[in-house]
C-alpha cells in the first residue's frame, strides 16, 4: 500500500518503526501538541481505509449502544419516573411534593455545606502537605507519594470505620481523656453529627487534591524560588507570590473534583449511621430502599445528578483550560 | 528548596508529620490494630486474637471475598473492553465526534453512584430485561461505574501514541485489523494494564450502588463489612476490611508487576 505523505523505509523489519521515530517524523508528530499530532494520523487513516470499508463512526456505535443500554436508558427511565405520579400521569407534582418536604430541604442544605466545607478543608490541608513534600524534601518523600496513591484505591467507608475507634464513645481519644482527667465520659461526641462526616470526608478526599498539586509543583521551575529567595523574599512571600499563582489551576481542578465527589459521597454517611445526617445520596437510598417510594427517590436522584453533572462540566472546562 | 535554615526545615517536617500521620496513617493503623483485638475501650485495644481473621476468611466472609473478586474481575474486563473500544474508535473520529464520545463515557463519574444504582434497579426490574435478584445487575452497575476510568486512561494513552508506528505498519501493507491487533493494542498494553488495576480497585470497594442492588446470594465484601459493623461486630468488620485492603493491594501489585515489551520501549 503506497504512502503518499511520508517517505517509508523499504525494509519490512519491525525495527524500522523505531528508526523512523528517531528520524524526521518525530518533530512533525510531536511538534505542536495535539493539533500537529493529528495531521499524520489522519493521513495514515486515509491510507488504511479502502473505498469499500465502512465509515469510521460505525466502529464507535457498538460501545455507545452498550453504554446506552446499561447507563443512558436506565438514566432516562429515572427521569421519566420522576415525572410520573402514583396514578401514572406525567406531571411536575412529584417535584412539588419533594421540594415541599422538610427532609429534602434539610438534606440539600446538609449536602451542600458538607461538600463545600470538606472541599475547603481538603484544599487547605492538601496545599500545606503537598507544599512540604515538594519544596522541603525529606528522605521517604517518594514513599509518601506512593502511599497517597494506595490510599486513593481504598474505599471511603473505611475512614468512618477507623474514626469509630479513634473518636467513638469508648475510642482512643475519649479513653485518653477519661484516663487523664478521671471523668466518666470524654468530650469527643461529634462522630454522629455532620462534623464527623466532615472530618471523614476531609481525610478521604485530601489525596485527590494533593495529586494534581504535586504534579503542578513538579513542573515549577525551582530557579524561580531560588531567585526570589536570593533577592530576600521570605518563604511565606515566596509561597504567596510565586508558588500559589502556579498552583491555582491545579487547586481549581482538584477542588472542583472533590466538590463533586463529596456531593455524591454515600459510604461515609452510611457508615456514620447517624439519623441526624441525611445527605441527598442518603435520601435517595432511604426513599428507595427503606420507604419503597421510587418516585420520590427518582426526584431526589435527578436533583443530585443535575447539581453534580453541572459542577463536573465546570470542572472539565477548568481542567481543560489549564491543561491538567 | 524553599526553607534553608535547618530549624525551619525541621519545623516544616514536624508540621507535615503532625498533620499527615494522624489524618492518614492513624485510621489505617487503627483498623489493622482493631482486627487483632477483641475489646477496645480506652487508649489501646485489648485481648489480642486471631479469631477475627479466622471468621473473616471462612463462611459468609469468604463467600463475600469470592463474590467481590469475581464481580471486580468481570466488571474490569467489561469496562476495559467497552472503554478501550470506545477510546480507540473515538481517536479515529473528528473533533466533534470525539467530544461527544468523551462526554458520554465520562458522564458516569459525575453521576452519584447511588443514582446509578437506582437507575439500574429501575431499568432492570421490569420487562424487557429482568435482572433484579441476579448477580448480573451488580455486575452491570459496577461496569457502568468503572468504564469511565477505563475510557479516560486508554484515551489518554491513545493520544500519546506515536503515529509513526502504525503508519510504518500500514505503509508496509498491514491491514487495519492487523495494525490494531499487532501494533496499537500491544503499544497500549501498559495503560490497559494500569486501567485494569484502577477498575479492579474501584469495583472491590464499591458500596453505594451495590447497597441498592445486591441480591441475598451475591453479597460483596463492602456490604459484608457494613452488615458486620451495623450489627456491632466492629472487630470482625475490621478484619474483613483488612482482608479487602490486602486483596486489593495484592492484585494492584500483581498487575503492576506485569511487564510487556511496550513497557521498555
Amino acid at each position: 500500500m503506497p504512502s503518499a505523505a511520508h517517505p517509508t523505509p523499504a525494509t519490512a523489519e519491525p525495527r524500522s518503526a523505531s528508526v523512523l521515530t528517531r528520524g524526521s517524523l518525530v518533530p512533525l508528530a510531536r511538534g505542536g501538541g495535539e493539533g500537529a499530532g493529528r495531521g499524520p494520523r489522519e493521513t495514515a487513516g486515509t491510507v488504511r481505509a479502502p473505498a469499500r470499508s465502512v465509515p469510521r463512526f460505525v466502529w464507535a456505535l457498538p460501545p455507545v449502544a452498550a453504554l446506552g443500554l446499561i447507563f443512558l436508558y436506565p438514566l432516562a427511565l429515572v427521569v421519566q419516573q420522576s415525572f410520573t405520579t402514583a396514578e401514572g400521569e406525567t406531571s411536575l407534582q412529584p417535584y412539588g411534593t419533594v421540594f415541599a418536604s422538610e427532609a429534602f430541604r434539610e438534606a440539600l442544605g446538609t449536602t451542600v455545606w458538607l461538600a463545600v466545607g470538606s472541599t475547603v478543608g481538603c484544599l487547605l490541608l492538601g496545599f500545606v502537605l503537598a507544599l512540604i513534600i515538594a519544596f522541603v524534601p525529606f528522605p521517604g518523600g517518594r514513599a509518601v507519594t506512593k502511599f497517597i496513591d494506595v490510599f486513593l484505591s481504598f474505599p471511603s467507608f473505611l475512614i468512618t470505620l477507623a474514626l469509630l475507634f479513634i473518636y467513638g464513645t469508648v475510642g482512643i481519644a475519649n479513653g485518653l481523656w477519661t484516663d487523664a482527667t478521671g471523668a466518666a465520659s470524654g468530650p469527643f461526641q461529634f462522630l454522629t453529627t455532620p462534623w464527623g462526616v466532615l472530618l471523614a470526608e476531609i481525610t478521604y478526599f485530601t489525596p485527590f487534591v494533593m495529586r494534581p498539586l504535586l504534579a503542578a509543583f513538579s513542573q515549577l521551575d525551582t530557579a524561580q524560588l531560588e531567585a526570589a529567595s536570593s533577592l530576600g523574599a521570605r518563604p511565606a512571600r515566596i509561597v504567596r507570590q510565586v508558588i500559589l499563582p502556579e498552583a491555582l489551576p491545579a487547586l481549581a481542578a482538584g477542588g472542583s473534583l472533590v466538590l463533586v465527589l463529596c456531593l455524591n459521597e454515600f459510604g461515609i454517611v452510611l457508615f456514620t449511621g447517624a439519623k441526624g445526617v441525611t445527605t441527598l445520596p442518603m435520601l435517595v437510598y432511604s426513599k428507595a430502599m427503606l420507604e419503597s417510594d421510587y418516585t420520590a427517590a427518582c426526584v431526589v436522584a435527578v436533583v443530585n445528578i443535575a447539581i453534580s453533572v453541572g459542577l463536573y462540566g465546570l470542572y472539565r472546562m477548568v481542567s481543560r483550560r489549564v491543561g491538567a | 528548596m524553599l526553607v534553608h535554615s535547618r530549624r525551619g526545615r525541621w519545623a516544616s517536617w514536624a508540621v507535615f508529620f503532625g498533620l499527615a500521620l494522624p489524618v492518614f496513617a492513624l485510621p489505617l493503623g487503627v483498623i489493622a490494630a482493631a482486627s487483632f483485638a477483641t475489646h477496645w475501650s480506652g487508649v489501646f485495644p485489648s485481648g489480642p486474637t486471631l479469631d477475627n481473621y479466622s471468621s473473616a476468611t471462612r463462611g459468609e466472609s469468604l463467600q463475600a471475598l469470592i463474590t467481590s473478586l469475581v464481580t471486580a474481575a468481570g466488571a474490569s474486563l467489561l469496562a476495559l473492553t467497552l472503554g478501550g473500544w470506545a477510546a480507540l474508535s473515538a481517536a479515529a473520529l473528528g473533533k466533534r465526534g470525539r467530544r461527544t464520545l468523551e462526554a458520554l463515557f465520562v458522564l458516569p463519574v459525575a453521576v452519584p453512584s447511588v443514582a446509578v444504582g437506582l437507575a439500574v434497579l429501575v431499568a432492570f426490574s421490569k420487562p424487557p430485561i429482568l435482572l433484579n435478584g441476579t448477580p448480573w445487575i451488580v455486575l452491570i452497575a459496577h461496569t457502568v461505574l468503572v468504564t469511565a476510568f477505563a475510557y479516560q486512561s486508554v484515551s489518554a494513552a491513545v493520544r500519546r501514541l506515536d503515529p509513526a508506528y502504525e503508519q510504518a505498519a500500514a505503509s508496509l501493507g498491514a491491514r487495519p485489523w492487523y495494525v490494531l491487533w499487532r501494533v496499537r493494542i500491544p503499544l497500549l498494553l501498559p495503560s490497559l494494564n494500569a486501567a485494569a488495576g484502577l477498575c479492579f480497585a474501584l469495583s472491590m470497594g464499591e458500596l453505594s450502588a451495590t447497597m441498592m442492588l445486591y441480591p441475598p446470594d451475591w453479597v460483596p465484601l463492602p456490604v459484608q463489612i457494613f452488615t458486620a459493623t451495623d450489627r456491632g461486630a466492629l472487630f470482625t468488620g475490621s478484619a474483613v476490611a483488612v482482608v479487602l485492603m490486602g486483596t486489593t493491594m495484592l492484585v494492584l501489585l500483581a498487575v503492576s508487576r506485569i511487564r510487556t515489551r511496550a513497557t521498555y520501549r
